[in-house]
């Protein structure tokens, strides 16, 4: 594997307006991703850690710093990242195959490199043989599969993955997280993960980032200075959870819950001008 | 694919019979006028003899033909304006108020202003079915389109999708379902627009011409040989449609 896929944040600040002023979501986000690394983002909610992944995809671009993926600024979407939300987002009305091939729709490969690739990545997520299935027909974990595989295919230089398995059940999601890692040491591939699963952060990730939330700052990074593939009730992970669930143990604010940051309304993408 | 069509249950044909047997019995004991209440037969017969010479099919073509003219012109303006609306908004702004006041108008209302401007012959009549067929393909086609997930709108975009690419991926496959909702609507609409413009603009051939000759002459069983004729023709509609929609939203959980 090539050293491509090295992730830089340089003093990244996000506000939204919120009543006509300015609501700091993100503030002073500092971190340089390694090629290969798995990084996992941990937080609880409101703590603006699937804002960072918004701005890291490009899906949003007012912003305060600079994010360079391979020394060149993230300006909008690439099919050098891909990404995977929390909610599938498969489209229902096309197959398996067909969603994974959604995202080479615009690949400079030509057709039969498409076949083949989009063949393989059905393979790495062990989905070979539900080609032709459609997303109704899939379990939580399976649709989470195959959006991992359409989020791959392109062969992007990082991966993000945005709560993936927090809506699934506890047993799946302990199966896929063992997947994962599988995938990720077959591809190579530079990963952020956004969880809020302090284990399945620790778990995956060589380093764990803590987030702390109002606004969304980075409280410490806590490398896991352990090899991959790694074993589920490993001693030491525990005591890095453990580690890592203390800086969440002050009792939570009594506070009314705040309005969330509001999501910026983009899907006029395709709505005239006029 | 998982089949939809549910099970004939025998049941339903309880009231149908009972009424039928009440209808025959009616007749036969003379309880009512026989003049009002024509014995079943008679309809019956009156069907055969339609049939043999050649008025059944003859009425049939013209009314379908009528029909589906119709519904191809109401039916291509509300997609085209529906997806204007929905994907311009000055359109939306412009043309949506006034389009939804014009809706408020009783669809026969517009009888005689269409019969002032077009007539009382074939292109009144197209006019009149294309107008019942518009509205309810109208308004789906703009809330299918309207109602496209964002999350899924966000993929596209992830996809780097132009605008002409999500059109064809994203919002017309996702907008399907109640497009193929209006669309049928729409037959519907549009067969109930063929007997008004039949029944209300000048005689033409057509299922309709048993109602209003029957209604002259005082033939009842003219009259219940045309209702029945109609009814099975809409349900014939109705069952067409329903086919198609299963056939190409195969992919929609049952």
């Amino acid at each position: 594997m090539s050293a491509i896929g090295t992730l830089s944040l340089k003093h990244l600040n996000k506000s939204y307006p919120v009543k006509g002023q300015p609501l700091s979501v993100l503030e002073d986000i500092s971190l340089d991703i390694q090629p290969g690394e798995f990084i996992s983002i941990v937080g609880s909610s409101g703590c603006g850690k699937s804002t960072l992944l918004r701005l890291l995809i490009g899906l949003e671009d007012q912003f305060d710093g600079e994010i360079l993926l391979d020394g060149q600024p993230v300006k909008g979407p690439s099919l050098e990242r891909g990404i995977v939300f929390q909610d599938h987002r498969l489209f229902p009305w096309l197959t398996v195959e067909q969603n994974v091939a959604l995202a080479l729709e615009n690949s400079p490969l030509s057709e039969a490199d498409k076949r083949d690739t989009i063949a393989q990545h059905i393979e790495l997520v062990s989905l070979t043989g539900f080609e032709k299935a459609y997303p109704h027909q899939l379990s939580g974990g399976m649709s989470q599969r195959v959006a991992i595989a359409r989020g791959l295919v392109n062969r992007p230089r990082i991966l993000l993955l945005d709560e993936p398995f927090g809506a699934l059940d506890a047993l799946t999601r302990a199966h896929l997280q063992v997947e994962l890692q599988r995938i990720w040491q077959a591809e190579g591939i530079t990963t952020v993960l956004v969880t809020h699963d302090v284990d399945e952060a620790v778990f995956l990730g060589d380093r764990v980032v803590v987030m702390q939330p109002r606004p969304g700052r980075i409280k410490r990074i806590v490398p896991v200075p352990l090899p991959h593939p790694r074993v589920r009730g490993d001693v030491r992970l525990a005591a890095l959870r453990d580690d890592i669930l203390a800086d969440f143990s002050d009792a939570p604010r009594e506070t009314l819950i705040e309005q969330p940051a509001p999501l910026p309304q983009r899907f006029e993408d395709f709505v005239l001008a006029w | 694919m998982s089949q939809n069509i549910s099970k004939f249950d025998p049941r339903g044909l309880v009231v149908p019979l009972l009424l039928i047997a009440l209808w025959w019995a009616s007749a036969h004991w003379g309880w009512a006028d026989t003049r009002l209440v024509v014995p079943p037969l008679d309809v019956v017969a009156y069907a055969r003899e339609q049939f043999v010479s050649g008025e059944l099919a003859l009425g049939l073509v013209a009314s379908l033909a009528r029909d589906l003219a119709g519904f191809a012109i109401g039916a291509g303006a509300g997609l085209v304006i529906g997806a204007l609306l929905a994907l311009s908004p000055l359109t939306d702004r412009l043309a949506g108020p006034s389009l939804h006041a014009v809706k408020q108008v009783a669809l026969f209302a517009w009888i005689p202003l269409i019969s002032v401007w077009f007539g009382q012959g074939e292109p009144a009549k197209l006019v009149f079915i294309a107008l019942a067929t518009f509205y309810p393909v109208l308004f789906n086609t703009y809330e299918g389109i309207k109602s496209v997930r964002r999350e899924l709108a966000e993929v596209t975009r992830v996809f780097g999708f132009g605008r002409r690419q999500t059109l064809l991926r994203l919002v017309l496959p996702a907008a399907s379902p109640q497009i193929f909702a209006g669309l049928h609507l729409g037959l519907i609409y549009s067969w109930l627009g063929t007997i008004g413009a039949e029944y209300y603009l000048k005689v033409a051939p057509g299922v309709s011409t048993p109602l209003i000759d029957g209604r002259e002459h005082f033939e009842m069983a003219r009259v219940l040989y045309g209702m029945v004729l109609i009814g099975l023709v809409g349900a014939l509609l109705n069952a067409v449609a329903t086919r198609l929609e299963q056939r190409t939203l195969r992919w929609r959980p049952r």
